[in-house]
């Protein structure tokens, strides 16, 4: 026995040590365009001139799909402010991390950045692991801005900040937007029970729903473990005459719902929030099955402004795949970003703590038109005062209501 | 009424995890090991039907068929790299592991391959199934066309194994490996047999998995494959019967459980069923009671 | 005589096996603490120390069960899920309570324990009827029953006391000043991080010395007995059922434990597939059979290994997760297939022949 687990610990050392030289081997980061990869050897050298940005999300595992497109979304805007000059003529580097949709490797993730030099945090993109992160930040007074994480808690600190409206907001103001415009008299909802952005939504919906003049027939649930079939909470619906399903759920979950309701013979109206919007960009997805389906989100890729179209356009050239809001919330964080930085003079040479104090109130002072709204502004809790689009999905386009 | 629509909608979901569970029984019955990279085998079907109908353009039938075929290499290519070598290996929990190995391999080769966003299925299954009762009651395509397979999957695999010489084999392989081999039978073509009936009926549960719930990412086959196996240990594991029934009776708990007792707790009812089944009959519904031998 | 030396001999043999094992985490610890001392430990290394010390635990409390009883569980994280639970529950309600932090740990670490040996009791006397395949998908079950619980449950607290639900936040019908501690699926946000590595490695110490002192003594060479032949060690009037559960219940205790430090890490605790699911027991299952079955050294080393080794890996951008796949593949055959283990002993055998004609 004692040879045998001598044998394993010896294996186990060489595979490890084998492994990590591979690692070594073939550096494969994603850091943004080759001038500033040259910036980056020199800077190392002549202390910093380039401004290092990491960002954290999944980009493995059941949430990849948000991950990856905040990873191109803030890909595609580096690349873009590099070419045009860099910000105050300082070039930015970034690196991405993978957390898995887990607070402990969002964490880890964190820590590799820090090793890196990473001195402004774009991320997490999910909830909870920004909820492990931000204690984190907060001690090394890292500024954090995140593109998608909607929990209260997520930005509890003074120096995180978010681009995405928090699940509060969202969830009370789909509850009015449904009640002002008369939308609906009964309403089902179907959410996630197993999903802080789901269910926080979904609570703070059920809460202004009683100021609302609508009422709540059904809610039903699913969890992570159990979102194949839909068909019990369709019924449930249909069985309490509800004429309007609200779905605070993300796109591929709602994909599944709305072509078992169509199975079904049941045609209600639906109403979504931010996850909905890339229904659409499902490959195969019958889009006729969406039809008349709303969301109140603060970007859709149909959206008919230049700039929207622009950041289609080019994300689509780049990565092969329409952008859904995370992409955009992104692209919008690393703008914003470069607003605060300008607003603030902050140069890369400054501590981090030095540039997250300097940035804690520049973000509060920007003004910021981007792709997830106009006149963009930030309150000192973190949370961005914007207005969310009405969306309707009308012969296979999004319309703005 | 509304009982008798959860009741079709419980059988319909029962049926392909019951179509799923009876890859990983007959595996389990012949090679004695837990395939747990079987879910991530049924995903690599549904991918390859996928792009076999909307990359190239193929009839259902044909893109089917070469899932099937390139299922069956992967199988038995998996069984012999990774599987084999440790058949003979001091316990039996270390293929068990290896399996976990393939299917984090599975799924990260998926990812790579056709990216982390979710795929709608065009659903091979053109027919739209009839309705009952003037329209209230929906019985689709799928569901029939699932629970017919079952049906002809069990029954032919039934007869593969009573009636053929390579199902004799299987039978004696399972018994006993040792004494099998000594009767002049390959042990290891059996078994790579084995991986190669039990993938490709993965290829035509991926298609049948995902006509029905169309929505695919390289983490698909993950929580069904999960439930499967507990479909599986439900029927009494190695038992052929014992899959349909186990899965089907599955699916309808797990629709029942959230119908009727709480939408938010369907995992813990389908468990806690699982786990009073298992009290009272130790061996699942249909399986054998293995005498000890002192 | 000759016989007497030679149990002497073993008797030293395993007391000297399990010195080394003390021995490696102990200089484990201090190596870590000199390379913080001189600055040489990155903040990756820094922040997984923790982590690290958690998961050696939850491999060697495993093995307890896999290695020592002999039954496959994959319910591990289920008892760690449970601990965490428990503990941060505590202090998060005591945090402003009982300010001395390693009072308050302590307590909590107690609580954590003592309510993972209790589900550790209550799964383990219906679990430990079944065998083989058939506990482990049970043991599978109850995992999944627990985090489904815990996803669906919300806790608050206001000046009338403590309110509780299965259905949503609102139902708890708090008062204004009330506090919700558990907010289902949001879990527990806000829980003080009062573990460190110097307690991690203390109680991963103590993990060890709980289970080396049980396996030599009485108990649990009944437990092996119980494993190695059940009708022989019935026959010879061990109460089956006594000792099973004692080995459960204290391998779900020291999951517990586990749970506590994972709790104690971060300021968040949700339940989801890839922590208190599943995924997760499979994991340690994964580090145990790795390191080799009933070897408590090679399941500490295992569960480092497979936990350092995707954080490694990190450089390999997209391919990492398909390398660290394909890794633990070729880990395994090359650690458990017999072929592999005789090439290596023949191949060691010749090097230590030719080291010996080199010595002479």
């Amino acid at each position: 026995m004692k040879k045998f687990t001598k044998f394993v610990s010896l294996a186990l050392a060489s595979v490890l040590v084998i492994s990590s030289f591979a690692g070594c081997g073939s550096k494969e980061e994603s850091t943004a365009t080759n001038d500033s990869q040259d910036a980056a050897e020199t800077s190392e050298s002549t202390g910093a001139d380039t401004f290092k940005i990491g960002g954290i999300g999944p980009v493995t595992g059941g949430a990849a799909a948000y991950g990856t497109a905040v990873k191109n979304g803030i890909q595609l805007a580096v690349d873009e402010i590099n070419a045009a000059g860099g910000i105050n003529g300082k070039q930015i580097e970034y690196k991405f991390e993978d957390d898995e949709h887990n607070a402990e490797k969002a964490v880890n993730a964190y820590n590799t950045l820090k090793d890196w030099g990473m001195q402004l945090l774009i991320g997490t993109v999910t909830s909870a692991p920004c909820t492990a992160v931000v204690e984190k930040t907060k001690e090394d007074n890292m500024f954090q801005l995140t593109p998608s994480a909607t929990a209260v808690e997520s930005i509890q600190y003074d120096n995180a900040f978010r681009i995405c409206f928090s699940d509060p907001n969202q969830g009370t103001e789909s509850a009015k937007y449904i009640g002002e415009n008369g939308l609906a008299e009964k309403i089902a909802v179907i959410y996630d029970s197993s999903d802080v952005y789901s269910s926080g939504i979904y609570a703070n919906f059920a809460a202004e729903a009683e100021n609302q003049p609508f009422e709540i027939v059904a809610a039903e649930a699913f969890t992570a473990d159990s979102k194949t079939d839909f068909t019990v909470q369709l019924q449930k619906a249909k069985d309490a005459n509800a004429d309007m399903i609200f779905l605070p759920i993300y796109y591929q979950e709602a994909s599944l719902i709305l072509t078992q309701a169509d199975k079904m013979g049941y045609k209600p109206s639906f109403f979504g929030c931010d996850g909905l919007d890339g229904i659409l960009g499902v490959e195969n997805f019958d889009a006729a099955l969406a039809e008349g389906a709303m969301l109140l989100t603060p970007f859709t890729a149909g959206a008919e402004d230049d700039a929207t179209q622009a950041f289609v356009t080019a994300y689509e050239e780049a990565f092969g795949e329409t952008p859904i809001q995370f992409a955009a919330d992104a692209y919008d964080c690393v703008y914003a970003i470069k607003a605060a930085i300008e607003s603030a003079n902050v140069t890369p040479d400054m501590s981090v703590s030095d540039i997250c104090d300097a940035l804690k109130t520049a973000m509060t002072e920007i003004t910021m038109d981007g792709l997830t709204g106009s006149g963009i502004t930030w309150s000192a809790d973190g949370e961005p005062s914007k207005e969310a689009k009405a969306v309707v999905i009308e012969n296979g386009e999004y319309k703005v209501m | 009424m509304s009982f008798i629509s959860y009741l079709i909608n419980g059988i319909s979901l029962g049926s392909v995890y019951a179509i799923i569970a009876l890859g990983y029984t007959m595996v389990y019955g012949i090679a004695k090991m837990l395939n747990f990279a079987h879910g991530d085998v049924i995903m690599i079907g549904a991918y390859v039907v996928l792009m076999g109908m909307t990359k190239a353009g193929l009839s259902p039938i044909l893109a089917v068929l070469i899932a099937v075929i390139i299922c069956t290499v992967l199988g038995v290519t998996v069984e012999r790299v990774a599987y084999r070598p440790l058949r003979n290996a001091a316990s039996p929990l270390a293929v068990l592991i290896t399996a976990i190995g393939v299917s984090y391999l599975l799924q990260n080769l998926a990812l790579l391959i056709f990216g982390a966003n979710t795929q709608s299925f065009p659903t091979a299954i053109a027919w739209k199934g009839f309705s009952l009762a003037g329209g209230t009651l929906n019985i689709s395509g799928e569901t029939v066309i699932t629970i017919a397979a079952c049906i002809v999957i069990m029954v032919a695999l039934t007869l593969f194994v009573q009636k053929t010489k390579q199902g004799q084999a299987m039978r004696a392989v399972s018994e006993d490996r040792g004494a099998a081999q000594l009767m002049g039978i390959n042990v290891n073509g059996t078994i790579a047999l084995t991986f190669a009936i039990g993938s490709a009926l993965a290829a035509i549960a991926g298609v049948l998995l995902c006509s029905a719930y169309p929505s695919l990412t390289p983490y698909t086959g993950a929580m069904p494959g999960i439930k499967a196996f507990v479909a599986a240990v439900f029927g009494g594991i190695g038992s052929i019967p014992g899959a349909l029934i186990g899965g089907i009776l599955l699916g309808i708990i797990e629709i029942m459980g959230k119908a009727y007792i709480s939408s938010q707790m369907a995992d813990a009812i389908v468990f806690a069923v699982l786990i009073i089944v298992l009290l009272v009959k130790p061996t699942g519904l249909l399986g054998k009671n293995i005498q000890e031998k002192v | 005589m000759t016989n007497m030396t030679a149990k002497l001999k073993n008797i030293n043999k395993t007391t000297k096996n399990n010195a080394v094992t003390y021995g490696i985490v102990i200089a484990a610890y201090v190596i870590v603490q000199l390379l913080i001392f001189s600055g040489n430990l990155s903040s990756l290394m820094k922040g997984l120390l923790v982590p690290l010390c958690t998961y050696a635990i939850l491999a060697v409390s495993l093995n307890l069960v896999v290695g020592i009883l002999g039954e496959l569980s994959l319910g591990h994280a289920g008892f760690m899920c449970v601990g965490a639970f428990a503990s941060a529950f505590f202090s998060k309600c005591m945090k402003d309570v009982i300010t001395l932090v390693p009072l308050r740990f302590f307590l909590a670490l107690v609580i954590g324990a003592a309510v993972a040996a209790l589900f550790g009791i209550l799964i383990g006397i219906p679990v430990l009827r079944l065998k083989g395949d058939y506990l482990a998908i049970v043991t599978l079950a109850f995992g999944e029953i627990i985090k489904n619980l815990v996803n669906v449950l919300y806790i608050g607290k206001d000046s009338n006391g403590f309110h509780f639900s299965m259905k949503d936040s609102m139902s708890l019908k708090l008062e204004p000043d009330g506090m919700i501690i558990v907010n289902g699926p949001q879990g527990i946000t806000g829980t003080p991080n009062d573990s460190n590595f110097t307690i991690s490695i203390l109680l991963l110490l103590l993990t060890l010395f709980i289970i080396i002192r049980l396996v030599h003594s009485r108990d649990g060479r009944a437990i092996m007995a119980i494993r190695d032949n059940r009708i022989a060690a019935e026959s010879v009037g061990i109460n089956i059922t006594k000792y099973k559960l004692m080995a459960f219940t204290i391998s779900a205790a020291l999951a517990g434990v586990a749970g506590v430090l994972y709790a104690h890490n971060l300021s968040t605790l949700t339940a989801n597939t890839n922590n208190f699911g599943y995924n997760m027991s499979i994991m340690i299952l994964v580090f145990v059979v790795l390191g080799g079955i009933g070897s408590l050294r090679g399941s500490m080393i295992a569960a480092v290994i497979l936990t350092l080794l995707p954080e490694l890996l990190r450089e390999l951008a997209d391919y990492r997760m398909l390398i660290y796949a394909i890794v633990l593949i070729v880990m395994m055959i090359f650690n458990w297939s017999p072929k592999s283990i005789q090439w290596r002993e023949k191949n060691l055998a010749a090097l230590k022949n030719k080291m010996k004609k080199g010595a002479q």
